[in-house]
């Protein structure tokens, strides 16, 4: 299972939120999932039409995902996630 | 009267209270978000921010125990296939025939809040970026894209079902460009006292918008506007209205600040007349607040524009009419006469009995008493100043 893990900041609007497993198969997935958990999480990540947040990054293991658009990006299992904020917005 | 005023800033949402004749900050909330509009529901007390995060989004947060917590709100979205017409910047390679092309919307920031009437508990209208009007009939849990006028003829018609079928006449305001989009903004909700189902919007860049049935038809109300930009100065649409409010009292006078003067209306918005005098220099500007029981007097914070954008003469000032905008009257007594380059934007400015109180860019807050005509500083330090509401 996909391992999740989060900038500091997001705590603030998501005090439970914390690192661990999230099963999924693709970022959309483990997004769809963290939605569950923590309800409005995915409007932080990504706007209505789906796509990520112009200043924010996901990446997968060291690199950035490539559909920015659909978060189609495809999760091995044992897959470790970033969510970060991008400095491009600082 | 009101004793406490409700700052957006660049760096959270401050509320001041007057106690003992001194104005006073609370801690600042929403530390380090940008608010682009905070005011009170004065139905319910309900005090709002329009929280403008440069990572996370924009988004709504509202305080229901008088700014001791916050709920932070993520409803308010585009709904599927809610498409505009996309504006292009000139560029060098641009032909002039270029084709037609969408963009699905996605919230780049609410702009304004307005309530509506005292018959209507729980309503609340929202204007945003790109050119939304979104309105809530539950206080805020749920809202919903006004589609009339998301589908205005003047907006290319129905683009839910297909292309566009009239010419898009909304452009781009130079406010969006900060998030690196070209597309027009709502910025100005008027509810009319008597009758909630009459409202008026402006848009950067088109114009004003009339409704009388709640919202379900729209129709511009543009005659007597001039922009002094385009080839024919009283065109129908492509105006650039700053800022729009009415009189409570007197709800047929409106006031208009707009990028080509200060417009009036004595009619309820069904004609205008500009009343500028570029002699005292009151004609560019973003903010105008009418006076709360007498419909002959309003204020503005005049800039020297458009090609500077700074207090006209380095030297800050506020003009002040009493006969329905034939003569305007400068105030500077309190008011910084040199080196002053602060610039009030479009919510900066508002007035409540003989209280009138602005914000500037600059981060300085000045407060007048006598309905404008002195003025202290409230603090020299605050960041810059979005928006300015009594509460």
């Amino acid at each position: 299972m996909p391992h999740v893990a989060f900038t500091r900041h997001l705590q603030r609007f998501f005090p439970t939120l914390a690192e661990g497993e999230v099963p999924g198969t693709t970022v959309r997935e483990v997004i769809d999932e963290l939605e569950r958990r923590h309800p409005g999480f995915a409007s932080y990540i990504a706007d209505e039409t789906g796509r990520l947040r112009r200043h924010v990054n996901i990446f997968v293991g060291e690199e950035p995902i490539h559909d920015r658009v659909r978060l189609g990006d495809a999760l091995a299992p044992d897959a470790r996630v970033f969510i970060l904020q991008a400095l491009s917005g600082g | 009267m009101s004793d406490q005023i409700l700052l957006g800033t660049r760096k959270g949402t401050l509320i001041l209270d007057r106690t003992a004749g001194r104005w006073t900050p609370r801690p600042i909330a929403h530390a380090g978000m940008s608010i682009s509009y905070a005011a009170r529901d004065p139905r319910d007390g309900t005090i709002w921010a329009a929280m403008d995060h440069a990572h996370w989004g924009p988004k709504l947060s509202r305080s229901k125990d008088d700014g001791a917590t916050w709920e932070n709100l993520t409803q308010l979205a585009y709904p599927k296939g809610a498409r505009f017409v996309e504006q292009h910047l000139p560029t060098p390679d641009q032909t002039a025939e270029a084709p037609t092309t969408y963009k699905e919307a996605a919230l780049l920031k609410v702009w304004v809040l307005a309530f509506g009437g005292k018959e209507q508990p729980g309503t609340i209208h929202a204007g945003t970026l790109p050119g939304g009007l979104f309105t809530s009939r539950d206080g805020g849990d749920t809202w919903e894209l006004n589609r009339p006028l998301w589908s205005h003829e003047s907006r290319g018609g129905d683009l839910f079902a297909g292309d566009a079928t009239s010419r898009n006449e909304w452009g781009g305001t130079p406010a969006a460009m900060a998030y690196g989009e070209f597309v027009p903004g709502i910025h100005s909700i008027v509810v009319d006292p008597r009758d909630p189902d009459r409202i008026f919007v402006g848009v950067s860049c088109a114009g004003i918008i009339e409704t009388r049935d709640g919202g379900k038809t729209w129709q511009g109300r543009n005659r007597g506007m001039l922009n002094d930009y385009l080839p024919n100065p009283e065109a129908a649409w492509g105006h650039d209205p700053h800022f729009v409010t009415q009189c409570p009292a007197d709800p047929d006078r409106l006031w208009q600040q707009n990028h080509t003067g200060v417009f009036t209306s004595e009619d309820c918005g069904q004609t205008w007349k500009r009343v500028s005098e570029p002699d005292v220099a009151v004609h560019f500007g973003f903010p105008v607040a009418a006076d709360d029981r007498d419909g002959q007097t309003a204020w503005v914070v005049p800039a020297k524009g458009d090609d500077e954008r700074m207090a006209v003469g380095a030297g800050l000032f506020v003009a002040r009419t009493v006969d329905g905008g034939a003569t305007w009257q400068a105030f500077r007594e309190g008011l910084p006469q040199e080196h002053a380059y602060d610039v009030v934007y479009r919510h900066a400015l508002d007035a409540r009995g003989d209280r009138v109180c602005f914000g500037s860019t600059t981060g300085n807050v000045y407060i007048s008493e006598d309905r404008g005509e002195t003025w202290r500083n409230v603090g020299h330090n605050f960041p810059p100043v979005h928006s300015v509401r009594f509460a």
